[in-house]
C-alpha cells in the first residue's frame, strides 16, 4: 500500500527525472539484457546495443509511461488500459520480465541519484514498479 | 561447477576491494528492513526498528551489517568453492536462526543497490551482471543445506 507521503515521493522523482527519460530508460533495458539474457527475446527486432536509437527511444518511452502513471497513482488502471492491452494481445511479454526490468529500474535510479535514491525513496519506488507491473498483467488472462 | 569468466573474477575482487564493509554492510542491511520490512521478524531482538532513521542508526543494525560483508569476503577469497565455504554458515541460518531463504536473495538486491549508488556510472550493466552472479551463487551456497 502507498502512503500519500510516497505517492508525493514518487511523482516528484519521476517529474525530476522527466529530461533524462531516455538515458535512464536506456540504462535499465540494457542491465535486464546484461543480467537476464532470456529478455532480449523480446527484441530480436530492435537493434539493443549501447547507444543504438531503438534502445533510446524504446527507454524513452518506459519512463514517460511510468512518469505518466506517477502523476495519479489511483488512476493507475485507467491511464494504463491501452499499454494492458498492448502488452496482453500483441506483446505478451511473460510477467516474469516485469521483475526482471523493475529491479534493473532501482538499480539504474541508484546510479543516476546515487545517495538520494534513499532506503524510504527505494521502498516506495519498489512498491510502485510493483504496482504498474501488476496492472499491466490485467488482462493477460 | 560455476565458471567465472576473467571479466567476472577481476569486478569481484575489484568492486569489494574499493567498497568500505562498515558502511556498505549496514546501508544495505538497514536498507533491507526499511523496503522488506517482514524482514525485522529476524531482528526482534535488536532494539528500535521502529522508523527508516531508527533502523538507519541502530547499533546493532549496523555491527551485523559489517559482519555480514565479512561473511561475503569469504567467498571473495574463495570463489572457486563457494558452495563448501559456506556449509556451516547455511546450516546455522536453516537449524539456529530458521532464516527463510528467499530473504537471502532480498538482502542481496539491496546489496546490488548500495553498491550500485556508490560506484555510479562505473557499476555498468556487465559489472551489474558479473556481481549478481556472484551473490546468487552465495545466496544459493547459503540455501543448500536447508532440508
Amino acid at each position: 500500500m502507498l502512503s500519500n507521503t510516497e505517492k508525493v515521493l514518487i511523482a516528484e522523482i519521476w517529474e525530476s527525472l522527466t529530461p533524462v527519460a531516455e538515458e535512464i530508460g536506456a540504462d535499465a533495458l540494457l542491465r535486464m539484457f546484461a543480467c537476464f539474457p532470456g529478455s532480449k527475446t523480446y527484441f530480436s527486432h530492435f537493434d539493443i546495443s549501447r547507444g543504438s536509437p531503438h534502445l533510446l527511444s524504446h527507454g524513452k518511452k518506459i519512463v514517460l509511461a511510468l512518469a505518466e502513471g506517477s502523476k495519479d497513482i489511483s488512476q493507475l488502471t485507467v491511464t494504463l488500459t491501452p499499454l494492458q492491452i498492448m502488452h496482453a494481445y500483441q506483446l505478451r511479454i511473460d510477467p516474469t520480465n516485469f521483475k526482471l526490468l523493475s529491479h534493473c529500474m532501482l538499480v539504474a535510479l541508484s546510479c543516476h541519484m546515487r545517495d538520494d535514491f534513499t532506503a524510504v525513496a527505494h521502498a516506495a519506488m519498489d512498491k510502485y514498479l510493483s504496482a504498474f507491473a501488476a496492472v499491466l498483467s490485467e488482462k493477460y488472462r | 561447477m560455476v565458471e567465472w569468466t576473467d571479466f567476472e573474477r577481476s569486478t569481484i575482487q575489484d568492486i569489494f576491494s574499493r567498497i568500505e564493509y562498515g558502511v556498505v554492510g549496514p546501508a544495505a542491511l538497514a536498507r533491507c528492513l526499511v523496503v522488506y520490512p517482514w524482514t525485522q521478524r529476524y531482528f526482534g531482538s535488536f532494539g528500535n526498528l521502529y522508523n527508516a532513521d531508527a533502523i538507519k542508526g541502530n547499533p546493532m543494525i549496523s555491527k551485523h551489517g559489517t559482519t555480514i560483508m565479512h561473511g561475503l569476503d569469504r567467498a571473495v577469497k574463495n570463489m572457486d568453492d563457494i558452495i563448501n565455504t559456506y556449509t556451516e554458515l547455511s546450516v546455522l541460518h536453516s537449524e539456529k536462526l530458521h532464516v527463510d531463504p528467499d530473504n537471502f536473495k532480498l538482502l542481496a538486491d539491496c546489496l546490488t543497490i548500495v553498491v550500485a549508488a556508490q560506484l555510479g556510472k562505473e557499476f555498468t550493466g556487465e559489472v551489474q551482471a558479473a556481481f549478481q552472479k556472484f551473490l546468487a551463487m552465495v545466496v544459493s551456497a547459503l540455501g543448500r543445506q536447508y532440508h
